[in-house]
């Protein structure tokens, strides 16, 4: 074994000892830093949801050209021969038969359409543009409404748009809690190691007389930020698991009331790993900072 | 094995601790350095064991100008000198033992074989069988030969005492030296401040003595006929 390593080891059961060591302060740490990395972890989890449930075709950008019901075949075919003319992209026509019998199949439908005296559907066009910028749809969707008997024009994406806005606004959100609450972790472990660093002032001193380098002594310092951030991110993932499993029967109910089946995703192995590998990389740089700035002061 | 060059200590203040002071000792040799309160030693302790740095002038050990010595090179220096301090320096909230093991921790000494290289050098001291005892328990001499213990763990080739018979009755005095003289026999060399005449004439040592900042070098004997009345 390596004096290197040998050394290593040595600071982490150091740092294991006195975390051991004081328990109710190390239970203390670890449920503040468990409940400042549980926010932001909660708030990505929710947009990751959310974004399972708009499923995974927030780019595609549709038009439905929807003609006057009292349009004829002739009149249909002069729509798809524009078309045709104008190349936006690829193109299908829904025949009004076809959408009423994919009405029928749709939950519940089945009844109210059955009651219907005539179909009351148009035919109808769905494009779906090559090219999908805004400003061209926005072109596009005014052409076709200006052709002959197009009743109505609709921009299909435009809630995939709005809710993709919206979750792009949750995730900067969460990012912006998750800045914060990491500025939060790196303060808790500046301050515990300030504490570690006053208590064992004498040791350091001593240390420092008899041949101690910096390294030596910062090195438990470091672990001991290092195992607490990571052991409070392992919190907060405890938080987060139990907060999505009290909440996946409700949820699953409510998806359940508007027909659908939705399952709520908690956290996986690899997630709580990056959790502990956060709160850890975190604990570190504040025992790092904080071992620089109070050591420099026991000479 | 340890040559000071003109070493001069001043102050921020302006007072100067140390003039012009020069001196050579060589390997495996047993040196007081005396004076009284305040004349220097303690300054001159501080300087050998890169504590504090010289103002002007050299001081060399193992080839080593510490006078020069970047500051990341102080710790592998220190190691290679067994240090005592005045106040001791001992950590009272650990074991005798764990207090001897502190310094084997900081060479990376293999955590297997620590405990018997500890004992052993607490065996040195007469301490063996008070390795469990917290060293609040100790008396006064018990405390000081635990000091050297820490010091000598690492076999270090030279030993630097600051006042280490200070506050220890003149049994207890003569114990603590016999101990150094035991390493000085087995080729250590050995430093010892002391403003204490009395404890060096058993050895009959060289003696550097230090006068407001001056230094003098005498035999035993020269020093002895200078304290007559």
């Amino acid at each position: 074994m390596t004096t290197w390593l040998i050394q290593h080891l040595t600071a982490l059961r150091d740092a294991l000892r006195r975390l051991a060591g004081a328990p109710l302060n190390t239970l203390l740490s670890l449920v503040v830093i468990g409940v400042a990395l549980t926010l932001p972890t909660a708030g990505w989890l929710a947009i990751e949801n959310l974004r399972a449930v708009t499923g995974d075709t927030p780019g595609v950008q549709q038009i439905s050209i929807f003609l006057s019901v009292d349009a004829s075949q002739g009149e249909v075919t002069e729509i798809a021969s524009r078309l045709q003319e104008t190349n936006p992209g690829s193109w299908r026509f829904v025949a009004r038969d076809e959408a009423l019998k994919r009405l029928q199949q749709s939950e519940g439908m089945a009844e109210i359409v059955g009651s219907l005296p005539k179909n009351p559907l148009p035919d109808a066009f769905v494009v779906t543009p090559t090219d999908s910028q805004p400003a061209s749809l926005e072109r596009l969707a005014q052409t076709f409404a200006g052709w002959p008997k197009v009743a109505h024009v609709q921009l299909d994406s435009a809630w995939v748009k709005r809710l993709d806005a919206l979750l792009r606004l949750g995730r900067l959100i969460v990012m912006l809690l998750a800045v914060l609450f990491a500025g939060a972790l790196v303060a808790i472990t500046f301050n515990t190691i300030r504490l570690q660093i006053l208590a064992r002032a004498a040791e350091i001193e001593v240390a420092k007389l008899i041949g101690a380098t910096n390294t030596y002594i910062q090195r438990p310092l470091h672990y001991f930020g290092m195992l607490q951030g990571a052991l409070g991110g392992l919190c907060a993932a405890l938080l987060v698991t139990t907060g999505s499993h009290l909440l996946s029967a409700p949820v699953a109910e409510l998806a359940r009331l508007y027909g659908g089946t939705f399952t709520l995703q908690g956290l996986s192995t690899i997630d709580i790993a990056a959790l502990a590998a956060v709160g850890g990389g975190l604990g570190w740089l504040g025992a790092k900072i904080s071992a620089l700035i109070h050591l420099r002061r026991i000479s | 094995m340890i040559t000071a060059n003109a070493v001069t200590k001043r102050y921020p203040q302006g007072h100067e601790a140390l003039k012009n002071v020069s001196f050579e000792i060589t390997a495996g040799e047993m040196v007081f350095l005396t004076g009284h309160s305040g004349a220097g030693k303690s300054t001159l302790f501080k300087l050998l064991a890169a504590i504090e740095r010289p103002t002007t002038g050299s001081i060399v050990i193992n080839g080593q100008n510490l006078a020069a010595l970047r500051r990341k090179a102080i710790p592998y220096l220190r190691r290679k000198l067994g240090l005592i301090f005045q106040d001791q320096k001992l950590l009272f909230d650990r074991s005798v033992l764990d207090n001897v093991l502190l310094p084997l921790s900081i060479v990376g000494h293999p955590p297997k074989d620590a405990p018997r290289r500890a004992q052993a050098a607490l065996a040195k001291v007469g301490l063996h069988n008070r390795d469990r005892a917290f060293p609040i328990t100790l008396s006064g001499g018990e405390q000081q030969r635990l000091a050297i213990a820490r010091a000598v763990v690492n076999r270090p080739a030279i030993i630097l005492a600051d006042e280490p018979t200070a506050n220890l009755d003149a049994a207890s005095a003569v114990e603590i030296l016999d101990i150094f003289h035991a390493f000085q026999q087995v080729g250590v060399t050995v430093v010892i401040a002391t403003h204490d005449p009395l404890i060096m004439a058993r050895l009959n040592p060289r003696v550097l003595r230090l006068d407001q900042g001056e230094m003098n070098e005498m035999t035993w004997g020269q020093f002895a006929a200078g304290l007559a009345p």
